[in-house]
């Protein structure tokens, strides 16, 4: 990292310890765990933007994959709900495969105009097949207990193992978008992904009998201790007590802190792999193919299958980053997931940070975060100052200040529009050799 | 034979005349979109909130006429509002074509760097519109409500099923057809309606024949700005208008301009009716009519819940691209 990232960390360092000092400890931390975890995110984007110039927009649609692996690996099975309908879910899927392989059959051995007409018959049969045994399993599953579960709940694992599995579901489904959009032009394939990431939302949202939709799942496991608990045992007293903390303020502070070891764990792991991979024969690969595609091809590079191989990689890493931000929240909420927040705000991050270098996504994340969350109290603060000549309840004064925290979108689009144009290679730019 | 009609007028309530309005709305969405894609050569994420800001500055002039008791009764005053709306938005597209747009057109840079621009446009759009008016459901629309109500239709025609027809559906179908042969009339018969197809179809002859890019594109932004006010207002007169709402109508108008085929006008009408349809369609329950039709399904007949609407749109988009990827009327041809 060059001399000028250095400072930039330190400036970011020495911004998160102003807020401790400044507001408190425990609005210092949550904000960076937060930054942490959107620094993961924008690692994965980097991977997919920086290395291989792919434009996703479909973000929050992965990320949100990430979630329903937390609440899949780590809640309790429903026993229940599954002997009322794991009989018809499992025949579901059966059907589904079934329906999946004959409509390729059909297509392999159906030629000329029928194929396609025959293709679309028989998936519209299988969908019928599917929806008669799907329906009643579902309903059976939804009426099991809904005011608690009404869902098939999950494995009832450790949650650290979805981080794992939030980043194979992500995955598996940028496998399929993969395949499906990544032959499309750069503008295409963003809309293409903005929609898919909308049809993954919708299915969380409504699949009720999975995700136990709009409903929420919360309370779910955690990997660290419980601040209650804590407070109650020994050591911890002892610890607060020579600190010369008061014991509930530093029971929170103490569990953001080790989820903030936990994340920066997984940052550093992700980071050496991507900057490893980045200085390797692949990294200049891969790189050769997003400066000319063409070049690359004709120097026998398999253009499409690096794509799709980025593609997946950098979904799995955003897929990880979902699972720890479901994890930190303890709950999986598919209403919050917003394209604004999930997907744009990402990459805002990596372009402000600067494409192509991992070191400044990764900033991009912690900066971006931080400026998103205390844009707020600095929007009421300058509203407060502006209006400070009108006199209280003036109806534009409160409408300033009820306003005031909308603000932030447009900084972020400003600050995005201005990076465009002024430093398109961002904050740390990517290096050439 | 009576069966049949119930079943016909059930099935129009419910499912032709929502569609016809929402398909309407669309194809104006998507027109905007179509033309920007045509002359300026990317995709416009900043449309939707495009149509939210000219659709909040109409109705902040409609309170303002409200309150000043002007009305059109029984026209919703909206009507009496648009023309400010509309010279708002182009006033504000005119803006960021200058300050960030036109930059980029000059140094011709990549699509993807502009589209990127458009999402910073987006955002502070967005921010512009949460920020005046706040993020929640506002609904503007007043004048009389309905053309034809249920009740009238039934004692008129003494059938079981009743054909409600809102006012804010004729306006939207009404305006529609004028606004788009208005449009085209330009597109066709103008000068800089022709040249504006000239520029789109080959940029460099265009040039070379002397016509003018900057007011090719400022044209372009004017008739964009416009066809997204009214698509906007009409949208809001018949449901409701909230910012988040407007968002995402961004993805079934760039579905609509991509399924009709993108940089052509006449595209993204019939692709605006196709998504319209389609999500409607898909997503209605057709237990009832098909009761009429003496058929006695066990189930509601839906083939996916309402909450799919937006989805739907997206499949047949997904469709589109992997199989004509120019779209039903040939668009320009994107490898």
């Amino acid at each position: 990292m060059s001399q000028r990232g250095v400072i930039l960390y330190l400036c970011m360092a020495a911004l998160l310890v102003l807020v401790g000092f400044g507001q408190s400890w425990n609005v210092s931390l949550t904000i960076l765990n937060l930054c942490l975890i959107s620094a993961v995110m924008a690692l994965g984007v980097n991977i997919q933007w920086g290395y291989a110039g792919l434009f996703n927009v479909g973000i929050m649609g992965f990320a949100a994959l990430g979630g329903v692996a937390a609440v899949l690996v780590s809640e309790p099975p429903v026993i229940g709900a599954w002997s009322v309908g794991g009989v018809g879910i499992g025949l579901t899927f059966l059907a589904l495969v079934a329906t999946v392989a004959a409509v390729i059959i059909v297509r392999r051995q159906v030629t000329g105009r029928l194929r396609n007409i025959s293709a679309f018959a028989v998936a519209i049969v299988g969908f019928f097949v599917i929806r008669s045994v799907f329906d009643p399993a579902v309903d059976a599953i939804e009426d099991f207990d809904p005011a608690r579960t009404g869902y098939l709940g999950g494995l009832g694992l450790p949650i650290l193992l979805a981080w794992i599995v939030g980043g194979v579901f992500a995955a598996s489904a940028a496998w399929l978008v993969g395949k499906v959009a990544l032959g499309l032009r750069a503008d295409y394939l963003a809309i293409a992904t903005l929609g898919i990431s909308e049809i993954i939302l919708a299915i969380m949202k409504n699949e009720d009998w999975l995700t136990r939709g709009v409903k929420n799942v919360s309370g779910l496991r955690r990997p660290v201790p419980i601040e209650i608990e804590l407070q109650q045992t020994e050591w911890f007293l002892d610890l607060a007590q020579r600190f010369g903390a008061d014991p509930i303020t530093f029971s929170s502070i103490f569990v953001k802190l080790c989820y903030a070891i936990l994340f920066s764990i997984v940052l550093v792991i992700l980071m050496w792999f991507a900057e490893r991979a980045l200085n390797a024969p692949w990294g200049r690969m891969m790189r050769a193919i997003r400066d000319n595609r063409d070049a690359a091809e004709a120097m026998g590079k398999n253009v499409t299958a690096r794509h799709l191989q980025t593609f997946i990689l950098g979904s799995a890493v955003v897929g990880v980053a979902g699972a720890m931000l479901t994890t930190l929240e303890g709950q999986f909420t598919p209403g919050q997931y917003n394209p604004l927040r999930f997907t744009f705000l990402i990459w805002v991050m990596v372009i402000v940070g600067g494409s192509g270098n991992n070191w400044g996504a990764v900033l991009g994340g912690f900066l971006i975060w931080f400026l998103w969350v205390e844009a707020e109290p600095a929007g009421i603060l300058l509203m407060n100052t502006l209006t400070a000549g009108l006199a209280e309840g003036n109806v534009v004064r409160e409408h300033l200040l009820d306003a005031a925290p909308h603000m932030r979108l447009f900084l972020m689009g400003l600050i995005l529009l201005l990076v465009l144009r002024f430093s398109p290679r961002g904050l740390i730019p990517e290096r050439t050799n | 034979m009576i069966e049949f009609l119930n079943a016909l007028v059930l099935f129009s309530n419910f499912v032709l005349v929502p569609a016809l309005a929402y398909g309407s709305q669309l194809a104006l969405g998507a027109l905007g979109v179509t033309l920007v894609f045509g002359i300026l050569r990317f995709a416009n994420f900043a449309h939707g909130d495009l149509m939210a800001f000219g659709t909040m500055m109409t109705i902040l002039v409609t309170w303002w006429l409200q309150a000043a008791g002007i009305g059109i009764d029984p026209l919703p005053t909206a009507l009496l509002a648009l023309p400010f709306g509309i010279a708002a938005a182009i006033l504000i597209s005119l803006f960021f074509d200058r300050a960030v747009f036109a930059f980029y057109r000059k140094r011709r840079s990549a699509a993807i760097v502009v589209v990127m621009a458009s999402i910073g446009v987006m955002f502070m759009l967005n921010g512009i519109v949460r920020f005046v008016i706040g993020p929640d459901d506002q609904r503007f629309a007043d004048g009389a409500r309905f053309i034809i109500s249920a009740r009238d239709f039934k004692t008129m025609t003494g059938l079981d099923e009743g054909l409600t027809i809102r006012l804010p559906v004729l306006i939207t179908v009404i305006v529609a057809v004028v606004v788009v042969a208005a449009l085209f009339w330009f597109l066709q018969k103008t000068r800089t309606g022709k040249a504006m197809r000239a520029y789109s179809d080959n940029e460099d002859l265009a040039l070379l024949s002397g016509i003018s890019p900057e007011r090719v594109v400022a044209v372009t932004w004017i008739i964009a700005a416009s066809l997204a006010t009214i698509a906007g207002v009409l949208y809001g007169l018949d449901k409701s208008f909230k910012p988040f709402t407007y968002f995402q109508l961004l993805l079934p108008i760039f579905a609509a301009a991509i399924v009709g085929g993108i940089g052509q006008p006449v595209g993204a009408i019939v692709g605006g009716f196709v998504i319209a349809f389609s999500e409607v369609m898909v997503t209605y329950a057709y237990k009832r009519v098909l009761e009429y039709l003496s058929f006695e399904p066990s189930g509601l007949v839906q083939l996916l819940s309402t909450e799919y609407k937006f989805a739907v749109s997206f499949v047949i988009l997904v469709i589109v691209l992997l199989i004509r990827p120019t779209g039903i009327f040939k668009g320009r041809v994107l490898q």
